[in-house]
């Protein structure tokens, strides 16, 4: 299979997100902000303003905390800039999505298509996850600049709201489809038909967890 | 005695290195596994990874935005001084992981667990961890620090004699598939196990596996040698590839660490040191003379001996 790549804007047009296909390869022009559990705490469980226009200046949420330090004289320096795993802002994302109309949820290993079918898909927004992981070094040299870093002081470097002007940022691999499809899914689904096999003459455990199962289509998210 | 700000300084330089520069033993590897892999998707993703690895160097920056948590392993000579003693030495690590962090920069990923603060430099308490093993001769010491990342790919579970090696086996393809779906454990990875100890030692003996042993290298018992070879091959066969997608690189190596256990109990543990295997090392000696290298070389018979006493002079001899 040929692997298609696909130039998208951070404020994306509903058709240009109609048109992305699970596995697609995309680079991002625009301001992205990052957000995990402490803007989500901060912006949805104390109510504090969003310091930033919504989605017209970007609707890319990038799950992420870059490597990057806050100079003395307020200036930045970014370096490698990965995802942190999505799954556990599900939580948060239905109320953060709503409020905010973010389109594009970047992150690390997807959400399950229960989310995508839920709460994605109504909203309009897709899944794109970051290569590897991670390409680091590669997502870095795609920040143009830092534009601002919100609630720093309150959350620390790592948790804080970054606002990054990407400039063919990438590479990014499409989730999730606007029919709510799942990509890890899919495969998931292609590589269990193996692990009968794989298995083949293993024992299971003597002693049993609490609550443990043998489906092999069992994940450990959602 | 050896330079305190000798070993502040060479710390520093390894912290910079461990982030940026992916060590060759890794990287042969991956070149390796990118060959044969076979899956559109996850040959995508290596090679991105191989290009990762190219930027990282030419821009001095780290490889990864999540830059783990550093942490340093010691290992001294049994001649060896240390300007200002230990204390000194602690000092200094902590002094340059908290330097390094805002140098290179790192991700300060380091928070209180319940509080969450964020001292913003890697350091506070436990962090960095500072481990220590010794040998039997020399004036030198090496710094190694490892980055690893820190939240999936890793498990324990108690095992018993009864289970064998085919529950050993169970359980190392459910670690390698629970973690692998999605691409959690971000392999390919270096996976590490541990069996025997006790439950914390058993953990510390796969970490150590994973992260203190090279690519291509194999246990000196020759029989666990072999189950390396095997079980490298076992989880590369259970079509599982990058990120979860369908391919045939799941390990790169796999490293087994054995440690006497109690009679009744055959503890496990699996680890998966990552697509940025951070590892960098160094000998520094009193006479100012360091030495970099990427092999921790911390498994000598030294480590794995059996015996009360330690007398390889002799038994060489008999």
């Amino acid at each position: 299979m040929k692997i298609r790549e696909v130039t998208l804007s951070t404020t994306p047009t509903p058709e240009a997100i109609a048109d992305l296909r699970l596995g697609d390869i995309v680079y991002l022009d625009g301001l992205i902000y990052t957000a995990r559990e402490g803007v989500y705490m901060r912006a949805l469980e104390d109510k504090a303003n969003i310091p930033m226009e919504l989605p017209s200046q970007s609707a890319a949420n990038f799950h992420c905390s870059p490597a990057a330090v806050i100079r003395e004289d307020g200036s930045f320096d970014l370096g490698a800039v990965t995802a942190t795993a999505s799954f556990r802002f599900a939580k948060w994302l239905p109320e953060w999505m709503a409020k905010t109309g973010a389109r594009l949820i970047i992150g690390k290993g997807g959400m399950s298509s229960k989310d995508y079918k839920e709460y994605f898909v109504p909203n309009g927004a897709v899944y794109l996850s970051t290569v590897g992981y991670g390409t680091g070094a590669l997502l870095g040299r795609g920040v143009e600049t830092v534009e601002a870093v919100h609630w720093h002081e309150e959350l620390g470097i790592a948790q804080a709201m970054w606002v990054i002007r990407a400039r063919r940022m990438g590479p990014f691999i499409v989730a999730s489809n606007l029919d709510g499809d799942c990509l890890f899914e899919r495969e998931n689904a292609k590589i269990v038909q193996n692990l009968d096999k794989v298995y083949e003459g293993t024992r299971p455990a003597v002693l049993k967890r609490y609550g443990e199962t043998d489906d092999r289509s069992d994940e450990v998210i959602g | 005695m050896i330079s305190i700000d000798l070993i502040q300084k060479t710390a520093e330089t390894l912290m910079d290195k461990a982030a940026i520069e992916i060590p060759q033993d890794y990287l042969d590897g991956l070149r390796a596994a990118a060959a044969t892999e076979d899956g559109d998707l996850s040959s995508f993703v290596l090679q991105a990874m191989l290009e990762n690895y190219e930027a990282a160097k030419e821009d001095r920056r780290a490889m990864c935005g999540d830059t783990g948590v550093p942490r340093w392993f010691v290992k001294m000579g049994n001649d060896a001084r240390i300007e200002g003693g230990p204390i000194a030495l602690e000092a200094a690590l902590r002094r340059a992981t908290a330097n390094a962090t805002t140098g290179v920069p790192l991700r300060p990923n380091r928070v209180h667990p319940l509080w969450r603060t964020d001292h913003n430099n890697n350091v506070g308490i436990g962090a960095p961890e500072i481990e220590y093993g010794f040998e039997p001769e020399g004036e030198w010491i090496d710094l190694i620090t490892v980055h690893k990342g820190g939240l999936f790919g890793t498990d324990y579970r108690m095992l018993f004699p009864s289970d064998g090696i085919q529950g050993i086996k169970r359980f190392y393809l459910d670690s390698l598939v629970a973690f692998g779906k999605r691409g959690l454990a971000c392999q390919p990875a270096i996976i590490g196990i541990g069996l025997g100890g006790s439950k914390d030692t058993c953990m510390v003996l796969g970490k150590r596996a994973s992260v203190l042993r090279t690519v291509g290298s194999r246990n000196s018992d020759p029989k666990i040698a072999a189950m390396e070879d095997e079980f490298k091959e076992l989880g590369n066969s259970i079509g599982m590839g990058a990120m979860g997608f369908v391919g045939k690189n799941m390990v790169i190596d796999c490293n087994i660490e054995v440690g006497y256990c109690h009679t009744g109990g055959m503890q496990m543990s699996v680890h998966a040191f990552c697509l940025s295997s951070r590892r960098a090392v160094a000998r520094v000696f009193p006479d100012g003379r360091v030495e970099h290298r990427t092999d921790p070389d911390w498994f000598t018979d030294y480590q794995r001996r059996e015996t009360i006493d330690w007398e390889p002079a002799r038994e060489a001899a008999e």
